[in-house]
């Protein structure tokens, strides 16, 4: 009898075993390109970056190519667009395009030049501020979720006020009772490690369970501190600090990164009570894994997602504010460009020159806007729960 | 080698005390390969878990025994000498391969972990070492497998991989939580294989968890039969499977297809686990058991030695019982 030849597959039809072809980004651009507000939004962030980074290159130094501080009494107020009036100027005062793109401001300076300086501030400002509330919030979450079920025994507390103050009457210079308080302090800590092997042996004494009395759980004491800081008005505490720091770029970026890290904390604790059930945590702990490692290692690069997206809309945020604060003067001190500030000198002149406050008005809007929008498109991918909606 | 005496793991809540570990007893010696048998929940995946001292604490409490490793009480020792046992002398491979690998890490990374922590080593060292322990555990083509994320590999694959982390830092006892129950019957007799050969050839202690008893008569050197947190018979495999004198074993056995007798329904054990919160007085199997007078309603059992290690926690069977082996 004649094989039936039409039921055998030639051999090159079949497929051989496909793992996933396709990498990562390769994944997350493919998802990506589906959404096209998220799309353009990563396209301006791009541009943004390096405008920001030509904005350092190009306006800083002696003789920078864009000057942002060159004052040209003769030429102030001068619409986008215009060109200079060559004959009034000396030639170092002629701008490099040869034509002020943005117009000049009530001094003459070219606000092309301060635009571009103030994006590597507002840049500088949102990713350094962001970076300080990712870490603490990191390192905070991840202690809340990790440890949290532990309690703050007495002995923890005493020692650390006894370290405290010792170290706060130190400084204040009242020595004799700051050594006796940090020596009060260090032994407290040499006798809670000896004592605490005792504890874990069973071996109990009675004025042990004085000293080693549990207190609060370490996550209350972290997430009420985050509700605790969340009920700050955070503009008007930035506000405060501020007027009581000097002034700097800094100050500014440590402040609001001080001051906006409970959110992440709060993303990463979540993450971290669910990882923590895990399979793969129990491994890493059979495998003798050390705790710390476990946190950061293991568990929180499975909870970046949510943080990257907090992250990406955390820097508009830091933008909106430092605009803010330079717009009410308590930013950036002035011989510096932001967009708040240039913002705020233009404020004066709405009516005679529109665009002192329109150019940075709209440069705000549309990084913060790009900002949102991209942390949104990443917020789609990363969770393969929203990916459905496409 | 590894040597458990008369563990007692509670889980304590605010209503209920749980006794999940009710004084087990058990030893694996060095070379040999030792199985607990028992259904879900008796206690099986809590001792080995108390062995390491990985068991979440609350709301589990260790209420007494020991667990001596070469002659060291681990539960005496704190987590830092804790974590230089955990993974070096003693590893895990855990029941389900698919959740136990880091996702966002390659396989690579992971098994180089594993000896980056318990040893030294420069990192094309460690390198080798990662593809020798892929090739040992029979993964085919272990360079590229490396950079392959967990994601990336099949179950069988990802088992044999969470087999080679153990086996990295030449552990003396590897504890295998049912290795094989998320894995279909051929992987499976692939994976038993796999750790026959491996204890020969690395003279490792294996302490085998499973319900599976076709997978026990295959591995196993000695048997441990588990019921509601305690032991009820220990043995050599034939002893155990040829003539087991526990009622709850025999029943095992019974409920077991064979290949002889068709048809018919199979045997089954009457009654369900007790839940480990209320267990009954005297020998937890008793409502269960055919052969229970009233002594059992109200005295634990003892172990009955019937000679040649073979013990069984049964008196009732025990004063009916043919002569003990090696007696004439």
């Amino acid at each position: 009898m004649k094989t039936d030849q039409k039921n055998f597959v030639q051999k090159k039809d079949i497929e051989g075993p496909s793992a996933p072809q396709e990498s990562r980004w390769q994944e997350f651009w493919r998802l990506l390109r589906r959404n096209r507000l998220a799309v353009a939004g990563l396209v301006i962030f791009v541009a943004f970056f390096f405008i920001a980074l030509a904005g350092l290159v190009l306006t800083s130094g002696t003789s920078p190519v864009f000057d942002p501080a060159m004052v040209r009494l003769q030429e102030k107020l001068r619409p986008p667009l215009s060109a200079p009036r060559v004959e009034d100027l000396r030639p170092e005062e002629i701008p490099t395009l040869g034509i002020y793109l943005l117009g000049t401001d009530d001094l003459g300076r070219d606000v092309f030049s301060r635009m571009l300086q103030g994006a590597w501030v507002s840049s500088t400002v949102g990713f350094v501020a962001v970076g300080i509330a990712v870490l603490i919030g990191i390192v905070m979450g991840g202690i809340a979720g990790y440890f949290g079920q532990n309690h703050v025994r007495f002995n923890q507390i005493f020692v650390t006020i006894a370290l405290l103050a010792g170290a706060g009457l130190l400084m204040a210079g009242i020595i004799v009772l700051g050594i006796v308080f940090l020596v009060v302090g260090i032994t407290g800590a040499a006798l809670s490690r000896q004592w605490k092997r005792g504890l874990l042996k069973g071996r109990l004494k009675p004025w042990d369970k004085v000293f080693f009395a549990r207190t609060i759980s370490i996550d209350t004491l972290i997430m009420r501190l985050v509700d605790i800081m969340l009920c700050f008005p955070v503009f008007f505490l930035i506000l405060t600090v501020v007027a009581l720091l000097p002034a700097s770029m800094y100050n500014i970026m440590i402040v609001i990164g001080l001051t906006s890290w409970m959110g992440t904390t709060r993303f990463v604790r979540a993450e971290l009570l669910s990882l923590r059930e895990q399979d793969f945590v129990t491994a890493a702990k059979a495998l003798g894994v050390k705790d710390w490692r476990i946190i950061f290692r293991h568990m929180i690069p499975n909870a970046m997602a949510p943080v990257l997206v907090s992250a990406t809309i955390g820097i508009a945020s830091a933008i909106l504010i430092e605009a803010g604060l330079s717009f009410l003067g308590f930013g950036v001190p002035p011989p510096h460009a932001t967009w708040g500030n240039i913002l705020s000198d233009g404020k004066r002149f709405i009516f005679d020159a529109p665009w002192l406050t329109f150019i940075p008005g709209f440069a705000i809007l549309i990084v913060v806007l790009a900002f949102n929008l991209f942390g949104e498109g990443l917020r789609d991918i990363l969770n393969p729960k929203l990916r459905e909606r496409y | 080698m590894l040597l458990v005496q008369d563990l007692k793991v509670y889980f304590v809540s605010d209503s209920t005390v749980a006794r999940a570990l009710d004084g087990v007893s058990y030893e694996v010696r060095t070379g040999e390969t030792v199985c607990l048998v028992g259904e879900s929940g008796c206690g099986k995946t809590v001792s080995a878990l108390t062995i390491l001292g990985i068991l979440p604490q609350p709301p589990a409490q260790v209420r007494g025994g020991k667990v001596l490793f070469e002659g060291q009480n681990l539960l005496d020792l704190d987590e830092k000498e804790l974590q230089k046992i955990r993974g070096n002398r003693i590893a895990m491979v855990f029941q389900e391969p698919m959740t136990s690998l880091n996702p966002v890490f390659t396989i690579g990374d992971q098994i180089s972990e594993a000896i980056m922590i318990h040893e030294k080593g420069g990192e094309r060292e460690i390198r080798k070492r990662c593809i020798k322990l892929l090739q040992d555990v029979g993964i085919p083509s272990p360079e590229e497998r490396l950079k392959d994320y967990p994601h990336q590999l099949s179950g069988g694959q990802r088992q044999r991989a969470m087999i080679a982390m153990a086996l990295a830092c030449n552990p003396d006892v590897v504890i295998a939580d049912e290795p094989t129950t998320a894995l279909d019957v051929t992987i499976q007799a692939q994976i038993l294989n796999l750790f026959r050969e491996l204890k020969q050839k690395r003279r490792m202690s294996l302490l085998y968890i499973t319900h599976d008893l076709g997978v026990v008569a295959t591995i196993a050197d000695r048997i441990y039969v588990m019921y509601a947190g305690v032991i009820v018979e220990q043995g050599d495999t034939a002893h155990i499977f040829h003539d087991p004198r526990h009622p709850y074993t025999q029943g095992l056995l019974a409920s077991l297809p064979t290949r002889t007798k068709r048809g018919g329904a199979l045997h089954t054990i009457p009654g369900t686990v007790p839940d480990p919160a209320y267990k009954p007085a005297g020998c937890p199997f008793h409502p269960r058991c055919q052969f229970a007078i009233d002594n059992c309603r109200s005295q634990f059992p003892g172990m009955c030695d019937y000679g040649e290690g073979h013990l069984s926690r049964c008196p009732v069977l025990y004063e009916r019982a043919r002569p003990p082996h090696g007696a004439a």
